[in-house]
């Protein structure tokens, strides 16, 4: 590559080498050779690049700009899109008296902007919408609703507000936004809130100004100035996806831009000015993407990618995978992963490079699709309905979540014998419609003997739920037929829903000795679908019980009637009647004694 | 009388309509006291199903009713209330005939005995004048068509109705004195529900009298009489038996029918004595005592035939009563058929005793039915102890009811 981009430099005005980029984002040590309104075809030899790097430093500026898209998939379906484009104004800090006059990356009306008042830093943000918090997480730049603007002045200015009024003049003029409404009625200093972001030590709160409008709309009028103090404008790169009509019709919009003041490397020995241009936009589940959980960068931005920022140094998108296994899967898979910990949370991301040509595969452009998990297209529920140990209802619920197949089920079911099934009872109903199952084998249980078997082959609709519903009663067995715990009921088997589900890939029917034993198990027939057996709930259910304490009680008091009855029939049909002649009082009897003894005539 | 009888007829269909196409409908058609597992309309329409389906209503046990049962309801199914309704006003039509013909008989007999001057001067208070007696077949049938039980049973469309209905044509063929079709009927009654069978010997009885032939087992008379009425009724019910074979062609009803009846497998509680009994009986003795509790029912026909010789018609009452309360699966419906009868003998009522006890212990326990079956089953407050209890004071109650009658006659 490094001979490919000297050879290039004699026809292109502005030569620089692509640097290889470490995951952690930090610079190789190989440094590039800018050649700058020269043309050479000087070789520069490779080996000793790096001492001879500072040979070759004129007044060469080293710009840089990386840019990044931060994706990441929210809980409630929305998305979080989140781009970051950094420019690395290499000009030294302490000459920033100077007159500068050379630009390459850095926009000419912001660096005019930060040489004329004396700007330390500037944070500008326009925001449409509210970020919500509990539902969306912390995002990664946060920012209010409307305008916001806080600016730190060099130490050296002496009129504050005079520089902070036509700043904001300024600032309103080159954003088309309304910021000259900011005026001393709505600016404050604030004491501790707002440090700086950047390099410095200053800390006097004289120097700071802080303004918001809420009311501040943002449309496509502020859009428009804001990409073009991108390098690439929006034709190339990341910003290729930034389309209005798009963004704006999102639930969470920002956009902002700001800059500071930072270290070139890590051991500070030179400091830059670092612009950051960033753009958060939240997509709703239902007003982008029709309900569906299907998110791509096709439908979020209406464009796909083709190329990176050819002045990008790296041009990456992350893709927030840490909750893949859960929510989604990404196409197409890149093998780079990088962790990261933002926020108080380490989160893995999928990276792909689009400085790399292998990204964008053979048709040249990038669609990230985020899709769902492939929810299972076969599904049964059953619940025991009804009150009361009388009788009750079986309702078994099978879903179909094929979009647009229709297949038939298998539906078995065996219930015990001592809930009675009425099978006049049964019926199926899918969406609301009656659905009669077009094979049914049923055999009645013989009590004690054998259980109910009910068969059916249903045609199940695609997209739908379809219920059957079948009532039985309960029966009042023996008590030598309970178990030891008989409230806590009966148990009835799963029913076995058995199908064969039609296959959004193609099987292979080949059966070859080192399949995996997991995708053997089950015979493949044939290509197009693929055999599944669905198992519901087992269901409770309670019977009515007698008293188990009461046999010996039962049996007297039961007989104690039979035999009520059978002794009032005994009496009935063997007493005979006689005439009972009335009683002589009692001297009467003892004189017909008298008169027995002596052999005369009796009294009456 | 023809009037009264069609204002009756007209006002007990009126009630049922009304019952009918009220909500009230599908809650009695699942009471445990109105329908049993032999006759309720539920499996009547889920054998009916099961036809349907390809699957013999006997392989299950869903299914008791009898093939006949299946012929007739197979083409009437949607036409079941105006059957049921038809079928109560046929019972009451023939009670009403019947127990006309039995009180000219009666009325008969007591004017040759009083001319024949058999009777002791006191008991011709006991006499009865037409007067009185004009009145008492609308008595029967009001008693049978109004009677709360009976607008239950036939609003559940339980098929005990038709059970009814056969047994009151037998009475009133046997009372108008026609041997072959009160024998036929007998096979039919016999047929549905095996119980119907002890009242061969009171139809006997019956037309032994008269036709004035002497109940001695001596006499040949006597034994031409019996066989061929008991041809009449044995040749009936082996055409009947035959039919329903050809129906299905298996000989599976017999087991589902006759011996779901004897064996009693199913304790479903109702307002009889075998549920909880065979619930809570030690496995050892359930054979004993389930063919104690049988003989039961059919052991009192030979000592009351015995007794009752000359009334044979009390002695189809008392039949019937006992039937009632003994069966295995007992209903409202049936104990509804033998309480159409006591209007017969109101000239008896100022001798009994414990009257009004005996029907404020019926009426109390008809109330408090519904009301600990819900504590049961469904608020799970009481338990089936209550419930059991009341079926044993209800039992008891008629027990004591048709026996104080019986002292009397």
């Amino acid at each position: 590559t490094f001979f490919q981009v000297t050879s290039v430099s004699l026809f292109i005005a502005e030569v620089y080498t692509p640097r290889e980029v470490n995951t952690d984002g930090s610079i190789a040590a190989e440094d590039l050779n800018e050649r700058q309104w020269q043309s050479t075809d000087v070789e520069v030899d490779r080996s000793d690049g790096t001492k001879d790097s500072e040979s070759f430093t004129a007044a060469a500026a080293r710009d840089q700009f990386q840019e990044e898209l931060v994706i990441r998939p929210l809980h409630s379906g929305d998305i979080y899109a989140s781009f970051q484009f950094r420019t690395l104004w290499d000009i030294d800090f302490l000459q920033e008296r100077q007159k500068v006059s050379h630009y390459r990356l850095f926009p000419k009306s912001l660096g005019q902007v930060l040489s004329k008042f004396s700007v330390r830093e500037l944070h500008i943000s326009f925001t449409q919408g509210f970020w919500r918090t509990m539902q969306w997480g912390q995002p990664f730049i946060p920012s209010p609703p409307g305008a916001e603007l806080w600016v730190w002045f060099h130490d050296t200015v002496s009129d504050v507000d005079g520089n902070w009024k036509e700043l904001t003049n300024v600032l309103s003029g080159i954003f088309c936004a309304s910021l000259n409404f900011i005026d001393l009625t709505n600016t404050v200093q604030p004491s501790a809130s707002f440090k700086p972001l950047g390099l410095g030590n200053a800390t006097d709160h004289r120097f700071l100004r802080y303004a918001t409008l809420p009311r501040e709309i943002v449309c496509t009028e502020n859009l428009t100035p804001w990409k073009k103090l991108l390098p690439c404008g929006s034709k190339a790169g990341l910003s290729v996806l930034l389309k209005s009509e798009k963004l704006f019709h999102s639930s969470f919009h920002s956009q902002a831009v700001h800059i500071r003041p930072v270290c070139q490397d890590e051991q500070c020995t030179s400091k830059a000015w670092e612009l950051r241009q960033t753009l958060n936009v939240v997509f709703d589940l239902y007003t982008s993407s029709q309900g569906k959980k299907e998110w791509s960068l096709f439908k979020m931005f209406s464009r796909t990618l083709t190329e990176a920022c050819p002045l990008a140094t790296s041009s990456k998108i992350y893709v927030d995978i840490t909750d893949n296994p859960e929510l989604f899967e990404l196409n197409p898979v890149t093998p780079l992963l990088s962790q990261a910990v933002v926020l108080g949370d380490r989160r893995t991301y999928s990276v792909f490079d689009l400085t790399r040509a292998e990204t964008f595969g053979q048709l040249c452009s990038l669609n990230l699709l985020l899709r769902d998990m492939l929810r299972p297209l076969l599904h049964a529920e059953r619940y025991v309905a009804g009150f009361g140990l009388q009788t009750g209802e079986i309702h078994t619920v099978i879903y179909n979540n094929h979009p647009y197949r229709a297949f038939p089920v298998l539906l078995m079911d065996s219930v015990p014998w001592y809930l009675q099934l009425y099978i006049h009872t049964l019926t199926v109903t899918s969406k609301s419609r009656d659905n009669k199952p077009s094979y049914i084998h049923y055999q009645p249980a013989k009590d004690r003997h054998r259980p109910h078997l009910l068969e059916m082959l249903i045609q199940l609709p695609p997209h739908s739920m379809t219920e059957v519903t079948v009532q039985f009663e309960r029966a009042l067995l023996k008590w030598t037929e309970y178990t030891p715990d008989p409230n806590h009921g009966f148990y009835v088997g799963s029913s076995v829903v058995s199908a064969l589900v039609p296959s959004m890939v193609a099987m292979n029917t080949n059966f070859t000795q080192d399949q995996p034993l997991f995708s053997s198990f089950v015979p493949v027939k044939e290509e197009s679908s693929y055999f599944v057996r669905v198992y519901t709930e087992p269901l409770l259910v309670n019977l009515p019980t007698p008293d188990f304490s009461m046999p010996y009680n039962v049996i007297c008091l039961t007989c104690t009637v039979v035999a009520v009855g059978y002794g009032s029939f005994y009496n009935l049909l063997t007493r005979t009647f006689q005439v009972d002649e009335p009683s002589l009082p009692l001297e009467k009897r003892l004189a017909n004694l008298i008169r027995r003894i002596r052999g005369v005539p009796l009294l009456a | 009388m023809a009037a009264p009888l069609t204002l009756l007829l007209i006002v007990a269909v009126t009630i049922r309509a009304v019952l009918f196409r009220s909500s009230l409908a599908e809650l009695i058609l699942e009471r445990v006291e109105v329908v049993s597992p032999l006759n309720a309309w539920k499996r009547v329409v889920e054998g009916l199903a099961l036809l349907d389906l390809g699957v013999s209503p006997y392989s299950g046990d869903v299914f008791h009713e009898t093939p006949l049962m299946i012929y007739l309801f197979h083409f009437m199914v949607d036409y079941a209330e105006i059957v049921f309704m038809v079928t109560d006003g046929l019972t009451a039509v023939a009670l009403y005939l019947s127990i006309q013909t039995y009180n000219k008989n009666v009325f008969r007999k007591q004017k040759y005995a009083l001319e024949s001057d058999r009777y002791p001067a006191d008991c011709l208070e006991l006499l009865r004048s037409p007067k009185e007696m004009f009145y008492i077949p609308l008595k029967v049938a009001m008693f049978y068509l109004l009677n709360p039980f009976t607008i239950l049973s036939c609003v559940a469309k339980s098929t005990c109705g038709l059970n009814n209905a056969i047994i009151a044509l037998f009475i009133l063929c046997t009372l108008k004195g026609s041997a072959l079709l009160s024998g036929i009927l007998l096979a039919l009654a016999t047929y549905q529900s095996i119980y119907p069978l002890t009242l061969f010997a009171p139809a006997l009885l019956f037309f032994l009298q008269r036709l004035y032939i002497p109940v001695n087992l001596r006499r040949s008379s006597f034994w031409f009489f019996t066989l061929q009425y008991a041809f009449i009724y044995v040749g009936s019910l082996v055409v009947i038996t035959g039919l329903s074979f050809f129906l299905l062609g298996s000989w599976d009803f017999i087991p589902s029918v006759y011996g779901f009846i004897f064996s009693v497998p199913d304790l479903t509680p109702n307002i009889g004595l075998f549920w909880y009994f065979f619930a809570e009986m030690f496995e050892h003795f359930r054979l004993f005592f389930i063919c104690v509790f049988q003989i039961n029912v059919f052991f009192y026909t030979i000592p009351l035939s015995i007794k009752l010789k000359e009334h044979p018609v009390f002695l189809i009452f008392m039949q019937i009563a006992i039937i009632s309360i003994f069966k295995s699966y007992p209903t409202v419906g049936d104990v509804a058929l033998y309480m159409a009868f006591l209007p017969a003998w109101s000239h008896l009522y100022r001798f009994l005793r414990n009257i009004f006890l005996v029907s404020c212990v019926l009426l109390a326990c008809s109330a408090l039915f519904p009301v600990l079956w819900h504590l049961w089953i469904y608020a799970g407050s009481a338990n089936s102890n209550f419930y059991y209890a009341i079926t044993l004071l209800f039992n008891f109650g008629q027990v004591k009811g048709p026996i104080l009658i019986s002292h009397f006659t």
